[in-house]
């Protein structure tokens, strides 16, 4: 009954609910958004963090038995734990295999201009630096790739949108709250009359109470759903598109466990803000 | 049953709703409540409820100085006594059924007991033929009867009727009057205000008089008196 009376004061006033749903929608997009990214971009960065590999390019002129002579002196230090040659033709292959949905790309690109690469990964992570300091004084080297400087760079992404996310969301619950009271407030202006007649023939404050907490709580859930299953069907909508843009670092698809454990936490979170608001509203407006 | 002891009510404007009533109310009495309108008689509805608290003297009611009931106690005391309220106070967005259900549903009295219950005090009240309409869709004589089965529904002690026959044709009064001597027959002490001489002379009962939150007038003292 306490369920039915908290919806018929949703059905009949729609616009204010409307509202109230509105805004839990945009807060939950937020979050399940800035969680993809931010999920997305540790895997990133743990990607690349096991991966302690130094990769040096070689200049067009380079010729195979210097680069054989390299790739000994290497060895030989005991620090690698492997060594991979990456030939022009190999370069070729996989930049093919990236781009294979792409036939522009393709046309345009022959074995010339790609460089011969070696991939070298060491045993320890403190051993790339002076790896990559023997590298860069070849002459036939033209770049060395650095994984931790990658990684670093990306760290300090993650920890800036990780920043940005955490403000954003903080403001929207702000905001949710506050309009959550404000609609709640204004359902319990208009039915002061009856709340006082049902005072006056026994009802306790709890019951009374009870209809707009249950009202907070839905708003909320709907909300959370909602914003729930739009960020989900984009991501899964684009995930086609994203994977190729990541080349190959396995994020996505999202599993559906981690997608559903984000719904979890957001309506539990829904739940706390639809009680928090409507109780708000409940000791500012009923006394 | 319910006893007034020096009882006054002074409003926020520092006129005297009512000044020093003492009088007592006995278990199945039928007592009628006359006086001139702003005399007090609504005042002394409101502080047996306790929707107001008196400026000085003591309320009991059944017992309970209800002055000293503590605020969650309250639902408890309003259980007790059904009030039909002047102006009758029935949710205009509820069905009759609903409005009478209502006090069922606030003691969380489970449904199907309260559906039960609700049919008989309609039956009782003889509105069942209306019990899907809204309280715009009704006269005046069966608005009062939706009120009355609302009071009931409780089964409670003590009934407060507030002019329940104010807007009533005399037909229409004497059959709610009847039904409130009914009820009191079945053992629930009444107390009816009204102003309606007419009835009070035909069912000589006790009579409580005020004018302008004085007592003025009550039969059982002055017989007590006399005595």
């Amino acid at each position: 009954m306490k369920f039915f009376q908290a919806w018929l004061n949703i059905r009949r006033s729609p616009y204010q609910a409307i509202a109230a749903i509105l805004v839990m929608l945009l807060t939950f997009l937020v979050i399940s958004f800035f969680t993809f990214i931010l999920f997305g971009s540790s895997k990133v960065v743990s990607y690349f963090e096991s991966k302690p590999q130094v990769t040096a390019f070689f200049r067009n002129e380079a010729k195979q038995a210097d680069i054989n002579l390299l790739e000994d002196s290497l060895r030989s230090t005991k620090k690698v734990a492997s060594v991979k040659f990456v030939s022009k033709q190999d370069a070729l292959k996989i930049y093919r295999e990236q781009n294979k949905n792409d036939p522009l790309l393709l046309d345009l690109v022959t074995a010339d201009i790609l460089p011969a690469s070696l991939e070298i990964a060491t045993i320890k992570i403190e051993d790339l630096s002076s790896i990559s300091d023997t590298l860069k004084v070849s002459p036939i080297v033209s770049e060395v790739i650095f994984q931790k400087d990658v990684v670093s760079t990306l760290t300090s992404w993650t920890n800036a949108l990780r920043r940005i996310g955490i403000a954003l969301v903080v403001l929207l619950l702000l905001v949710s709250i506050f309009i959550m009271v404000t609609v709640i407030g204004i359902k319990i202006s208009q039915k002061r009359e009856d709340i006082e007649i049902m005072r006056l023939i026994g009802a306790t404050n709890w019951y009374i109470r009870w209809p707009f907490i249950f009202e907070g709580i839905f708003y909320g859930v709907s909300g959370a759903f909602l914003g729930w299953i739009i960020a989900s069907a984009a991501i899964w909508y684009s995930t086609p598109f994203l994977s190729s843009f990541l080349r190959g670092i396995p994020i996505l698809p999202f599993s559906p466990i981690f997608l559903l454990e984000l719904l979890g936490g957001e309506l539990l979170l829904a739940i706390i803000l639809g009680i928090i608001s409507s109780f708000l509203a409940v000791l500012r407006y009923l006394k | 049953m319910i006893k007034l002891d020096k009882v006054s009510k002074k409003f926020g404007t520092g006129v005297f709703g009512l000044s020093n009533i003492t009088l007592s109310v006995d278990k199945g009495e039928f007592v009628f409540l006359v006086g001139p309108t702003g005399s007090g008689k609504t005042t002394i509805f409101r502080l047996i409820i306790k929707e107001i608290t008196p400026s000085e003297g003591t309320i009991t009611v059944d017992n309970w100085d209800i002055g000293k009931l503590p605020h969650n106690k309250v639902p408890h005391l309003r259980k007790k006594i059904g009030v039909i309220f002047q102006d009758l106070k029935l949710l205009l967005d509820r069905t009759v059924f609903e409005n009478i259900l209502l006090p069922l549903e606030v003691s969380g009295v489970r449904a199907q007991e309260a559906q039960k219950k609700v049919n008989e005090v309609l039956e009782k009240v003889s509105i069942t033929a209306h019990k899907d309409k809204f309280p715009i869709q009704l006269s005046g004589g069966e608005l009062q009867r939706v009120a009355i089965a609302r009071a009931l529904i409780l089964s409670p002690d003590i009934l407060l009727a507030d002019e329940p026959t104010g807007n009533l044709d005399s037909k229409t009064s004497w059959e709610i009057v009847k039904l409130l001597e009914d009820i009191n027959e079945k053992g629930t002490t009444v107390i009816m205000a009204t102003h309606n001489a007419e009835i009070m002379k035909t069912l000589s009962k006790r009579v409580i008089g005020l004018d302008k939150g004085h007592l003025v007038k009550d039969d059982k003292k002055q017989k007590e008196d006399k005595k």
